[in-house]
């Protein structure tokens, strides 16, 4: 019988038991998990905050999940080292599990820049896991003035879910515009207003030069005085586990398209790997979570002895703000093309006669037509391209090709 | 497994199949009720123009884009049938935004919403194949696609 264990806890590790389940129902599979609790999902915690979910509905499988899967679990513990050589796992507590397949699913931290003065703030926190969320819950009240350092995917998400129940919320962000990872100039520029309308305040480019309890001083120069800090600069991969028993990382884990990682047995997935971006032609981390799933799935898999790669992975995003969704795709290389209506924008990047990326703001119905133009690499002379530009719609395939989507199993 | 397949050439264009949904998917009794002077938010949609029309619902796929992507983990896999929790979505649309057919849209409260068939409501049998006038919607077993 094989024995499989799993650091983390989190989506990729989901995606993990349920891709060797679809091929070893016997396997020993070990769990460890840091956190305390079952799996949930994370990209929900603003909305915990805002009053549209709870802990409850959070959780990412019914309570079964490991029951069902024959999965033991060691709850609160930490894998503190791995020995490639001997092909164990060794625990914060000092206990050593033997696998046949491991996968490292371990996530990324919050990266918190060396600030002057940090030590000084009482109330900062972190806002990546249900902890921090519960933290920062427990501690808000209705007068509230809080700075949020960091005008990314996760700052802005937790400046919607706080702001009706505080006083001001103030970002901050050395990038000039908000959601700098996904978003050009022009886009940013729009969403920024929204959320100014909103009762969002913004300070960009611009940063904490340093604190005293609780006042920032801003590289501009004005004070900032606060009763909370959120920091959401950015997060980094944990890639340590592997780096230190000898495999090969860069910004993470580098994994094939098995996710296979350079150690013998050992793979890796979400937010800690560093895999293919078919979209950039290169290596990157993709944190998004339905590459943590996918990629855990993929490892699965491949752990149990099954054939599968993932070899079509890119970023993407779907978001929405107070009522104003966003989505993207890809990356924002080549010929743009841009089609504006009633207050929303539809931007299409297109390089080597297929769709490079897109962004889109307002309109979103139907996207998932034009993310599959990526996906699946459509030459884009094959398809009414001009359409899409205007609208998603299946008018844009042949008949022919809508026969095969449409017209039996898929 | 008897999925719900258009035969786009004898789509009218019509229609009825989106009020029929509406009004399966509204637990109401009365037709009239459910739709008279409302905006409907059904789960199939006629895509198309003029000449070209074909209703779009779920494909229940047998490897799911939406289920792997969901980032509340309320869409899974039922019996082959393609599900979600209402209660746990909380309206990201990142499902909207893998879904390769464009097959998925919220309803009235921003929150998702999918044909799962009228194998639970009070229609039993898909209501936009019982009520197309012209038959272009069939529930019917198939293999791939030739």
């Amino acid at each position: 019988m094989k024995r499989y264990v799993i650091a983390g806890n989190g989506v990729a590790a989901v995606g993990c038991i349920e891709g060797i389940r679809s091929f070893d129902r016997e396997g020993e599979i070990t769990v460890i998990s840091e956190e305390n609790y079952p799996v949930y999902s994370r990209p929900l915690i603003s909305y915990l905050l805002e009053g549209k979910t709870d802990t409850e509905r959070m959780k990412y499988r019914p309570d079964c999940f490991y029951e069902e899967n024959g999965c033991r679990v060691f709850y609160g513990r930490r894998a503190v080292s791995v020995n490639a050589a001997k092909h164990t796992v060794t625990t914060d507590d000092g206990n050593t599990v033997p696998y046949d397949n491991l996968c490292v699913a371990v996530g990324s931290r919050p990266f918190v820049p060396p600030f002057e003065g940090l030590d000084t703030v009482e109330n900062k926190f972190s806002f990546m896991a249900l902890d921090d969320a519960l933290a920062l819950d427990a501690a808000l009240f209705e007068s509230a003035s809080v700075l949020i350092v960091g005008a990314g995917l996760i700052g802005l998400k937790c400046a919607e879910g706080i702001r009706d129940r505080v006083g001001s919320v103030t970002v901050c962000d050395l990038a000039d515009r908000v959601l700098s990872s996904i978003l050009d100039a022009d886009c940013a520029a729009a969403v920024q207003k929204h959320l100014e309308q909103n009762g969002i305040y913004f300070m960009l480019g611009n940063t904490v030069q340093r604190f005293e309890g609780n006042r920032a001083y801003m590289k501009s120069g004005v004070t900032v005085d606060f009763d909370f800090v959120v920091l959401a600069v950015g997060v980094r991969a944990n890639s340590e586990l592997v780096k230190n028993a000898g495999g090969e990382v860069n910004r993470g884990i580098i994994v094939d398209d098995k996710m296979k990682t350079t150690l013998d047995g050992v793979y890796a997935a979400g937010d800690c790997a560093e895999g293919y971006d078919a979209s950039l032609g290169a290596r990157r981390v993709i944190a998004i979570l339905p590459n943590a799933y996918m990629q855990g799935y993929t490892a699965g898999v491949n752990m149990a002895g099954g054939e599968r790669a993932f070899n079509n992975a890119f970023p993407m995003n779907s978001i929405g703000f107070f009522g104003l969704h966003i989505m993207t795709a890809g990356v924002y290389d080549g010929e743009s093309f841009e089609d504006r209506k009633n207050g929303s924008i539809r931007r299409f990047f297109v390089k080597d006669r297929r769709l490079a990326g897109f962004i889109l703001i307002g309109e979103t119905d139907r996207a998932g037509i034009c993310t599959s133009l990526i996906r699946e690499r459509t030459p884009l002379d094959t398809v009414d391209f001009d359409l899409t530009k205007k609208i998603a719609s299946n008018l844009i395939f042949s008949q022919d090709i809508r026969r095969k989507k449409f017209g039996g199993v898929v | 497994m008897k999925r719900v397949y258009v035969n786009e050439e004898w789509c009218l264009g019509c229609h009825l199949c989106e009020y029929n949904c509406a009004y399966a998917n509204s637990g109401l009794k009365d037709m009239v009720v459910a739709l008279k002077d409302k905006k409907i938010f059904p789960r199939i949609h006629v895509d198309g123009e003029d000449k070209i029309t074909f209703a779009v619902s779920c494909r229940h796929c047998t490897d799911p884009l939406c289920v792997k992507s969901c980032i509340a983990g309320a869409i899974y896999k039922q019996n082959g049938v393609v599900k979600i929790d209402r209660s746990k979505c909380v309206g990201c649309l990142t499902c909207v935004l893998v879904c390769p057919y464009g097959a998925l849209a919220p309803g009235e409260d921003g929150i998702m919403q999918k044909c799962e068939l009228c194998l639970d409501n009070s229609c039993g049998l898909p209501a936009c194949v019982t009520g197309c006038p012209n038959r272009a919607i069939v529930y019917e077993e198939r293999s791939e696609a030739e």
